[in-house]
């Protein structure tokens, strides 16, 4: 959802050539192929980039709930005072914000590298044929699909819970085995907050990192594998010569799509920690979140939101040249 | 998702024999019979790493469904009791305490939505693959852009907007949001589903005297229905998840099942059982929808970008 810039010239300076001929189509010819193009367009314009240029010109005002002002908003609402760029100057400043920042880029990076990695040994394995496979694959889908809510308030009860959690139940299980008592008792959310929702986001992701990686596995030509092969190349040279040059893409393509996708995450926090305890795993989202419905402060919550989005257009510029380049290769083949 | 069989650990150090000549036949033979054991063994415990690798990874998800259907004193002991009676009482329970009507919500906000998003985006992917409008990829990654860009920062206008226009709590609301949030998958997704049709066979069809619609009916919609099956599903699984919008847009009437799950969190003395039950009852629709997608999934996630 949400806004965009036009398209980074990244992206379109790579983009094919258009298919049809480059014969100029005359006047009428054009607006009969625009007719069906346009009310998705104009649809995803309105609820796109309305909203984004409202958000930015809330960014510029003073303006918080519990404190009403008497100067109207386009007819939304009214505000204290035009702030200049003072929002701008809490949100660099504010160690909350700050705070929230550090632990976005944190969240973000562990969570996708961990999940990339994962993804690519259990790619790695899947694409080989074995008894089973295709149940394997189907199964190991299943954490992907499960409502990210519910995988959520899954983690946080049935398995992260210090007294009947399946975490600690297993290490109870395992210590009396051996003769011990009782296990011990590990508090995993209050404990290590961030890594409980990394590993539970870990969890989700991966299944999305595989599907691609497995993918670009598969899409290996098989001549060259199989000249490797007669060539005596061992199975690691293959994979680190042959095999990884090829995934390349699909890596960073799995890597910059994760990170958009990870950065924006809401409802694990929401879930797991509510953004405790203090701040230690409020990121971005959830803190725009507080500002805004916890603080009322709509003038620096909108700030917040204008300086997500540039942060996800340096990211999303990145994914859309690799998407172009992966985009012209399949229609220059 | 094609399937092509990469041995890469059938190349074993232990081939003693010359250099493969792949045109004489008996060296060859000899050399996959001394290769037969090492290979099964290598694949077996290949087999048994991913099997290993993948059941301890689906664990939670099998832990949830057999929470579920234990009581809630055998699902709050320690060490856990997986071998518990079963029973189905916490479904019942779940649905007494009104999740139809969550489920409900969900079903028209998912549903409409994705009807409505098929219904803009297969025009549009027409108008950018067999009739492609000029600088239809700039268009294409116009739609892209906007999948990129976090739902967050557009939350506070769209809560004045909806408010403004009375539309809070309102389901169609969802409706209207999940449309546009899914519109770049659907339009990416349907615009390589139309890309793939080969242009003589339109062209053939129009030779024959074929007029638009009936084109469109007999010869495109056949060959793309797949597609449109495996769209249809994805955008449904994005919608049925989605929960920053409906936990700030919506309040009591027309809540969604996520926003139901939150609402055991309250709940007083053990609620694992029944949490457990409500989790994999609203995630059975999005785990069918999901398998039965599962050969087009990585197309919908990668936004088309990968086969």
């Amino acid at each position: 959802m949400s806004t965009t810039t036009a398209p980074p010239s990244a992206g379109t300076r790579q983009a094919p050539t258009p298919v049809p001929p480059a014969r100029k189509l005359a006047s009428g010819e054009r607006w009969r192929r625009r007719g069906p193009l346009l009310p998705a367009l104009v649809f995803t314009i309105v609820l796109t980039q309305i909203p984004f240029l409202v958000t930015i010109g809330i960014s510029f005002l003073n303006w918080n709930v519990l404190r009403p002002g008497d100067k109207d908003f386009i007819g939304l609402g009214t505000f204290n005072s035009f702030a200049g760029f003072s929002n701008y100057a809490t949100v660099f400043t504010d160690t909350r914000l700050r705070h929230a920042v550090v632990n976005t880029v944190v969240l973000t990076a562990s969570v996708v590298v961990v999940s990339m990695l994962l993804g690519l040994l259990l790619a790695v394995l899947l694409d080989k044929k074995f008894p089973g496979r295709g149940v394997a694959r189907t199964l190991l889908i299943a954490p992907f699909l499960v409502m990210p809510v519910a995988s959520a308030l899954l983690w946080k009860h049935a398995l992260y819970n210090p007294d009947y959690g399946l975490l600690n139940g297993v290490l109870n299980w395992v210590w009396q085995l051996f003769g011990a008592d009782q296990g011990p008792v590990v508090d995993y959310v209050s404990g290590t907050p961030m890594t409980a929702v990394v590993a539970a986001l870990v969890w989700q992701w991966t299944p999305f990192m595989m599907l691609i990686l497995l993918a670009g596995l598969q899409s290996q030509p098989a001549d060259v594998l199989e000249a490797a092969r007669l060539d005596r190349a061992s199975g690691f040279q293959i994979f680190r010569f042959i095999t990884l040059p090829h995934l390349r893409r699909y890596i960073e393509l799995s890597v910059l799509l994760g990170s958009i996708y990870v950065l924006q995450t809401f409802d694990a926090i929401f879930t797991i920690t509510q953004g405790g305890p203090g701040s230690a795993t409020t990121n971005l989202p959830y803190e725009i979140y507080l500002t805004m419905f916890r603080k009322y402060e709509y003038g620096e919550a909108a700030a917040a939101g204008v300086v997500v989005v540039v942060g996800s257009i340096v990211v999303a510029t990145f994914a859309l040249r690799t998407i172009s380049s992966l985009f012209t290769e399949e229609h220059t083949r | 998702m094609t399937t092509t069989p990469t041995d890469t650990s059938t190349v074993p150090a232990t081939t003693p024999d010359t250099a493969p000549s792949p045109t004489s036949a008996p060296p060859r033979r000899r050399r996959a019979r001394l290769r037969g054991a090492d290979q099964e063994r290598a694949s077996w415990r290949w087999a048994l790493t991913a099997w290993v690798l993948t059941l301890v990874f689906v664990a939670p998800v099998v832990w949830m469904v057999l929470t579920s259907l234990h009581t809630e004193a055998d699902a709050a002991t320690n060490p856990p009791s997986p071998f518990a009676p079963v029973t189905f009482d916490n479904y019942l329970q779940v649905f007494d305490r009104g999740a139809g009507v969550f489920l409900t919500n969900s079903a028209i906000a998912s549903g409409v939505s994705t009807l409505l998003v098929l219904l803009l985006a297969v025009p549009a992917a027409y108008a950018l693959s067999i009739k492609p409008v000029e600088k239809w990829t700039d268009a294409m990654f116009f739609f892209l852009s906007t999948k990129f860009l976090p739902p967050i920062a557009a939350l506070l206008p769209i809560y004045l907007i909806v408010k403004r226009v009375g539309m809070l709590d309102n389901v169609y609301t969802l409706v209207i949001l999940y449309t546009a949030m899914n519109m770049p998958i659907a339009i990416w997704m349907m615009q390589s589903f139309l890309a793939e049709i080969p242009k003589e066979i339109l062209e053939a069809a129009q030779v024959d005297g074929a007029g638009f619609l009936r084109t469109m009916w007999s010869i495109v919609t056949p060959m793309i229905s797949p597609g449109l099956a495996a769209t249809a599903l994805i955008c449904f699984i994005f919608s049925w998840n989605e929960f920053m919008f409906a936990v700030n847009l919506t309040a009591t009437v027309s809540s969604t099942a996520p926003i139901f799950l939150v609402g055991f969190i309250s709940s007083q003395g053990l609620f694992l059982a029944k949490l457990c039950a409500a989790s994999t009852l609203v995630s059975l629709p999005v785990l069918i929808a999901g398998f039965a997608a599962q050969d087009k999934l990585v197309r919908g996630l990668s936004l088309g970008a990968v086969k």
